[in-house]
């Protein structure tokens, strides 16, 4: 039993000496800074563009087969849809080409057939659980390249995405990145109508109003100017396979070049070749970014994206555009951003009240039992070095509230010892040996410990598994601590008790 | 050292009536605090808002402070001292729905640096740390130079306001935690009943089956749509009612004396007018699993004692019971509040409701386990 002790007490400190330079005890964002954030997928959305991208797809194939039909728009998840003449063709058509779409409701009304389609619910279901994959992958990306030292990047529940990226300096930039949707288009400039009757209300049918924002960076004056552009989407983002930072030698202003893929350039090619003297405008996210003249056939599949940048701007634009678009909007649920000064007093404050805390208890355990205290002190340190150990060994995150956690078992983890030596008393009074009032204390004393600890255990499990970032940091303190105080109590100062007592031949109890 | 004498013999349970008008009285005072206040104050966690705690190099009052945000869009926040009058922190609190609060951050940084560099240096024109930039046209030949050079004037000066901490909850969010915070402290009080049943009356089948009933009509009505605090309050009193038939006594005992350590915490946070975060939840969570250390102490001696002593009556084993545990349930209490005690003094802001939290739980627990918890096993004579 003493050698089996033994070995546990010098392997126990020697494996905890060992993992400490390899694993280090992380700190939470409470204590290091860093910015918490919780974004939700509109998931929706994702649902909405796919719906979207399909009656496109349905017009053309339509107008490819000559099928006349008189409307045909998306609202919200459906499909709906007038077809003049032709019906049998229309039949065939949806079900070779179309077999997804599920039939609402048709209805014939002599040569006019109504009809209208959405997807099945089991569709919808798979492409927002996609949408919020293919956003937490894209994001990851993004954080990946911008370069944030162990993020911390996870789905919660079915569309949260919960961000944790530890001392980050420019929190409001690490923002941008990762909530910008990056959608990139290049849609034609008509130029055949007026702008200013447009933003009136008489918006040409296919055309629509996007906006190019410009702020002078001097006066700080933001300027909007209109641009009435086609609704079809000439040529988008997803062909892209690679966006970099470049600086203009004219101007000393960075740009953003940026490559198509085999596909993307061919689209290029045409979309240039058709289409010079008219103005291409790059759009992102619903926001013209320029709208060049196209002056001549553009071959090649490379594009320039200029502006006035920042460096930063530049920089960043290019870690979107190389990550890809998220396949739906994402807006921030929660956000906590702790700076590193108030982190530093955290952990500063928490260590001293540590400090107090414990030497307070250690002082009292030595007044009130004497020798005996010594050895409940004893055991208290080991204790909270098995935390520690524990921490380490875990990979766990230390937070503030997790500092409390240690605190609070430097309180508790006493307890134990108190139980104990309060029995041990009882007994000796009844008139027992030093030796069989040590055995009937521990052995009559431990139910009730493990049946107390065990009780803070669940409570601390229940807690773990309901809380999130710091409460959860407290939850895995406290059942650190429950279950080394329960070790320390039970099996360690019983051996240094046995040890007196037999090896030294005490023959007096100083408790 | 001892403080309390090994043949000491307080008559506690021919005072309980005493003990009972006593909890009674404090349940009722916290039950009326919180109609009066109409629920418990939520902190941001939970209802949702922004908070944000700011620290100013030069003394600021919160005149300044109201001044400076209304242009933001910020009025009616609570704007409350913290830490030292020195120390000019502040904590803002706004129930601004989320919708308007995309780039906050920022825009309150860059007000105070301007609002209070102004102050300071009024000679100067430059006051934005950070100038704003947009996507900007191909077109603007802005040179990137003046920016520059304003900026590296700005870093300088160290800036007179410190944005430390923002902490923005979306309604949502907040609703899911309230709700899942309440189901936390649910299970946790069932998870440790059937522990409880099971440890002391071997009655574990009874009280597993009779929680797992219960959680899943919790977890019916809620997919159903009722309200989350009515249907645990229903679950609760349900549970108190079954162990009463059931008489699982020890449970019974056990749950009533956390519920009420659980609603005097929560009533002197609601007089004291302290705010409910996570932390405080999980404060109270631990107050649950702490608490009944004691109880079990006595639970513990209690049903040694019944073994050993057939000849004295039930009440007068419970008596002697406490009588011989009262040292070590004094001791233990007293070992964690001194802990807790450095935490609420020396631990800092963000940790000193937790503390007080805490140090209400152990004072709480400590007297229900005597007083509220022992003598309901008188309940069945």
């Amino acid at each position: 039993m003493l050698v089996i002790f033994g070995s546990l007490l010098y392997v126990l400190p020697s494996f905890h000496i060992d993992v400490w330079p390899h694993k280090k005890i992380n700190l939470g964002l409470d204590l290091q800074g860093g910015m918490h954030l919780v974004l939700e997928v509109e998931a929706e959305k994702a649902v909405e563009s796919t719906i979207e991208r399909m009656s496109n797809e349905l017009r053309r194939e339509m107008k490819t087969n000559h099928i006349k039909f008189s409307t045909l728009e998306r609202r919200g998840f459906q499909i709906s849809l007038q077809v003049q003449d032709k019906i049998d063709a229309f039949n065939t058509l949806l079900d070779d080409e179309f077999p997804e779409f599920r039939i609402v409701s048709r209805k014939q009304d002599g040569h006019v057939l109504s009809i209208l389609l959405d997807l099945p619910d089991s569709d919808v279901v798979e492409i927002k659980k996609k949408a919020a994959e293919q956003a937490l992958e894209t994001i990851r990306n993004r954080i990946d390249e911008f370069g944030v030292s162990e993020p911390d990047i996870r789905r919660q529940g079915d569309r949260r995405i919960l961000i944790q990226l530890p001392g980050v300096k420019d929190p409001r930039r690490a923002k941008d990145l990762i909530g910008k949707t990056a959608l990139l288009e290049f849609k034609l400039v008509d130029a055949n109508h007026n702008v200013e009757d447009a933003i009136k209300g008489k918006i040409p049918p296919g055309m629509e109003i996007l906006y190019q924002v410009t702020e002078n960076r001097q006066t700080r004056r933001v300027s909007k100017t209109p641009f009435l552009v086609e609704k079809r989407t000439a040529l988008t983002g997803e062909y892209l396979t690679d966006a970099r930072v470049n600086i203009d030698s004219q101007y000393n202003e960075p740009y953003v070049s940026i490559k198509f893929n085999k596909k993307g350039a061919r689209l290029f090619e045409r979309i240039t070749e058709t289409n010079v003297q008219r103005r291409l405008a790059i759009v992102l996210d619903k926001k013209i970014h320029s709208a060049p003249v196209i002056q001549e056939r553009i071959a090649g599949g490379e594009a320039r994206i200029t502006g006035s940048f920042t460096h930063d701007e530049a920089h960043d634009l290019a870690i979107v555009l190389r990550a890809g678009a998220l396949p739906a909007p994402v807006h921030i649920l929660e956000e906590r951003t702790v700076g590193p000064s108030l982190g530093a007093d955290s952990i500063r404050m928490g260590l001293l009240s540590m400090l107090i805390g414990g030497l307070l208890v250690v002082v009292f355990m030595v007044i009130y039992y004497r020798s005996a205290g010594f050895i409940a002190d004893a055991a208290l340190m080991l204790n909270i070095i098995l935390i520690a150990a524990g921490l380490a060994g875990f990979q766990a995150t230390l937070t503030l509230p997790g500092i409390a956690g240690i605190i609070l078992t430097i309180g508790m983890a006493v307890d134990a010892n108190v139980l104990i030596f309060e029995r041990i008393r009882e007994e000796l009074r009844v008139g027992k040996s030093p030796l069989a009032a040590i055995d009937a204390g521990y052995s009559k004393a431990t139910l009730t410990i493990l049946d107390a600890n065990v009780t803070t255990l669940i409570a601390a499990v229940v807690l773990f598994q309901f809380g999130t970032g710091p409460v959860k940091g407290f939850a895995v303190t406290l059942s650190l601590g429950v279950i080394a105080s329960l070790f320390t109590a039970l099996i360690v100062s019983r051996q240094i008790f046995d040890f007196f007592i037999i090896n030294r031949q005490v023959r007096s109890l100083n408790i | 050292m001892q403080f309390i004498q090994p043949d000491i013999n307080i008559d506690f349970i021919g005072k309980r009536l005493i003990g009972f008008a006593m909890s009674g009285t404090l349940i009722l005072i916290s039950l009326l605090s919180l109609l009066f206040h109409g629920g418990p104050r939520y902190g941001i966690d939970f209802a949702g808002g922004t908070l944000i705690q700011i620290k100013f190099n030069v003394p600021t009052g919160a005149d300044t402070i109201t001044k400076t945000l209304e242009p933001l869009g910020i009025s009616g926040a609570s704007i409350q001292q913290y830490g030292d009058v020195a120390d000019n922190e502040y904590l803002v609190r706004a129930d601004v729905a989320y919708e308007e609060l995309e780039g906050l951050s920022e825009k309150v940084q860059n007000a105070f640096i301007k609002e209070l560099s102004g102050e300071l240096n009024q000679a100067s024109d430059t006051d934005d740390q950070q100038t704003e930039t947009s996507i900007a046209s191909d077109q603007t030949s802005t040179t990137q130079t003046t920016v520059q050079k304003q900026s590296e004037i700005n870093e300088k000066k160290t800036p007179p306001a410190e944005v430390r901490r923002i902490e923005m909850v979306g309604p949502q969010v907040g609703k899911d935690l309230r709700e899942k915070a309440l189901l936390a402290m649910f299970f946790a009080l069932l998870f440790i009943t059937i522990y409880i049943s099971g440890r002391f009356e071997f009655k574990w089948v009874v009280s597993g089956v009779m929680a797992a009933c219960l959680m899943g009509g919790v977890y019916v009505f809620k997919q159903v749509g009722l309200s989350m605090p009515f249907l645990i309050l229903i679950a609760l009193i349900l549970s108190l009612i079954l162990f009463w038939f059931l008489r699982l006594k020890y449970a019974m005992g056990a749950i009533t004396a956390l519920i009420h350590d659980v609603m005097i915490t929560v009533g002197i946070f609601s007089i004291c007018d302290k705010e409910f975060t996570l932390p405080i939840i999980a404060a109270l969570l631990t107050i649950i699993g702490y608490s009944l250390n004691d109880t079990i102490i006595v639970f513990d001696r209690i049903r040694e004692n019944s073994r050993k002593l057939h000849r004295i009556t039930f009440d007068q084993i419970i008596n002697t019971s406490i009588n011989e545990t009262l040292s070590r349930t004094i001791l233990t209490s007293l070992t964690t509040l001194i802990v807790v005690l450095a935490l609420f003094l020396f631990g800092g802001g963000i940790i000193h409701d937790f503390a007080f939290a805490m140090i209400i739980g152990v004072l709480i627990g400590t007297y229900s386990s005597i007083f509220v918890a022992s003598p309901i096993l008188l309940l069945w004579k």
